[in-house]
């Protein structure tokens, strides 16, 4: 249809959110940039333009992919482009002292190195305001238990690929529980051969089946956790 | 010369793969996180046992204990300049095994995915993901493999780096991919993608096919996607023995030799000639299996409602066979893109 290049600069506000929608959705990173570029200039606060753009453009990819309509190439292609957006955001919003979500510290576990799954959760999360703490590939329980209290976080995320590996996820959830952790953090569970009974069987708070699931149940159990406190 | 495979498929209507290695070598004592490959060399005596679990069942193709054998993956634990050592041993093994048995079985060197994502979605470049595959299947050949086997594969790129690599090596090749995303591979392939795909590889497998994934009645529906897409095509059901369950301190698959012996007829009649099983398989599961595919079997291919009704409900409303192919996502899209490319 439309041949002619789009000029995100002509747009009014409201257009060239919709746009910047779909260049996420596309994986364009330079056009997401120049959009956060052209709102910061229009004077928006970074968290809103986080918000309003990024986290609820990559909202869309999420569904989407939860959905079975996009699939891990988009996907991160789309998180490609969010990330160059929040690059420019970054530093601004620690300078504004935006609230946060919260923190998630994030790997897969001892002798798994299939990190694509958790690279896109970590991806997706900080896409929808949560601050990540990514500890790769490989991680043995001290790794995640040291970092979790170190970082002071909120969330745990493991990832494991492999028959050989998904066991090792339960050591540490022991762990957490003989050290009396268990209950300070939640704790979320992910990987291909993974179901819910099987999260629920090791003590996760919650089997995640994909980042878009992972994304809305981080959310809902955050919000939990504040209720509980409140 | 024709490889074995290839002369067993001339002589037989349906050959049986094997099981599970990871969930047999945990009831081995395998640790979690530890890799089974270094095993073919500090305990050889339990894989010879995990392949006779099999050949004893009846299998007439057993994978090598190679699956994470390639650089890449054996980087994890220090062992990346052992590649050549480690598989060989599996190969070796293995065919040891196949040949104390006095019958004709395949030994096929397994190469599972390199972990990494391949160009242009990743960093890993197609011809370094072919060198890997190269040094891990020629040490499996040199070992006594006959034919190179590619599992649990997810993208385009990979499988045909192992294609690639089975060019260079001149070896004959099969390669399933684990069908997981709701009917789809984690990065999209539908099932006919992976048919029409395989015309296209540097070097044609001889047998196509999935594995793993998710439950039997997914796999089964797959198979039938990948025969409905090639008819010709020789392919490969090996899927898992039900779903993993955490029960008393063990990783359980939950799909009883019963429910697999239902899914080897299912998968015989939706089009699959090498039938195995994947993650939670045993030897109890490889027994009944051959006992139904020698039985009294119906004829024609299963109906998904026949499949559901057999070996349960499937993960996803559809496998993305009628759809759009992936990338192509047909709710919305990008005006911008949509410009580029109209």
């Amino acid at each position: 249809m439309a041949d002619e290049e789009i000029d995100l600069k002509a747009l009014p506000d409201d257009e060239l959110v919709e746009q910047m929608f779909d260049d996420l959705y596309d994986g364009q990173r330079d056009y997401v940039m120049e959009g956060v570029n052209i709102l910061l200039e229009r004077g928006w606060e970074p968290y809103r333009i986080l918000t309003e753009s990024l986290v609820a453009g990559m909202k869309i990819v999420g569904d989407d992919f939860r959905d079975g309509i996009l699939f891990v190439p988009e996907v991160l292609q789309a998180a490609n482009a969010m990330k160059g957006g929040m690059g420019i955001l970054k530093p601004l919003l620690i300078e504004t002292g935006a609230p946060k979500l919260g923190k998630m510290v994030i790997g897969t576990v001892k002798g798994d190195i299939h990190d694509i799954g958790k690279n896109l959760v970590a991806m997706m999360m900080e896409g929808a305001g949560f601050e990540i703490v990514d500890l790769g590939i490989n991680n043995p329980a001290e790794d995640y238990i040291g970092a979790l209290e170190r970082e002071g976080a909120d969330i745990l995320g493991m990832s494991a690929l492999l028959t050989t590996t998904m066991p090792y996820m339960k050591t540490v959830i022991d762990e957490l529980t003989e050290k009396g952790l268990r209950e300070k953090y939640i704790v979320l569970v992910g990987g291909a051969p993974l179901n819910e009974e099987f999260g629920k069987a090791i003590g996760a708070d919650a089997y995640c089946k994909d980042a878009a699931v992972a994304v809305e149940t981080a959310k809902d159990l955050i919000a939990r956790k504040h209720n509980q406190v409140a | 010369m024709t490889d074995r495979l290839t002369e067993m498929l001339g002589d037989r209507d349906w050959l049986l793969a094997d099981g599970a290695t990871g969930t047999n070598l945990f009831n081995m004592g395998l640790q979690s996180g530890d890799a089974p490959e270094l095993w073919n060399i500090s305990a050889p005596e339990k894989i010879t046992a995990l392949h006779n679990l099999f050949l004893n069942a009846g299998s007439d193709i057993i994978l090598t204990n190679s699956f994470g054998g390639t650089r890449y993956r054996l980087k994890l634990h220090d062992a990346q300049d052992r590649v050549g050592e480690l598989n060989k041993a599996a190969a070796q093994i293995a065919r040891k095994a196949a040949d104390a048995t006095g019958r004709k079985v395949v030994v096929a060197g397994s190469l599972g995915p390199t972990g990494e994502l391949l160009e242009p979605v990743g960093a890993l470049k197609f011809d370094d993901a072919v060198a890997a595959f190269v040094e891990q299947g020629r040490a499996l050949l040199e070992g006594g493999a006959d034919v190179l086997w590619g599992e649990t594969i997810s993208s385009r790129e990979e499988i045909a780096a192992i294609a690639e690599a089975a060019r260079q090596l001149d070896a004959p090749w099969c390669g399933t991919l684990s069908f997981d995303t709701a009917g789809r591979t984690m990065m999209g392939l539908t099932p006919p993608d992976y048919a029409r795909l395989a015309q296209d590889l540097p070097k044609k497998p001889i047998a196509l096919g999935a594995n793993c994934g998710v439950g039997a009645s997914d796999l089964l529906r797959t198979t039938l996607g990948l025969s409905a897409a090639d008819p010709q095509a020789v392919i490969i059901a090996k899927g898992n023995a039900g779903i993993p369950k955490y029960v008393d301190g063990h990783i359980h698959y939950d799909g009883t030799p019963e429910l697999m012996a239902e899914y080897a007829v299912l998968a015989r009649r939706a089009g699959a000639r090498i039938i195995g099983g994947c993650c939670g398989t045993q030897a109890e599961h490889l027994v009944a299996m051959k006992a139904a595919l020698e039985g009294e079997r119906p004829e024609g291919r299963p109906s998904l409602e026949e499949i559901a009704a057999a070996t349960g409900g499937f993960s996803s409303e559809d496998d993305g066979s009628k759809g759009a192919p992936s990338g192509d996502h047909g709710r919305r899209r990008g005006r911008r893109r949509a410009a580029a490319e109209g």
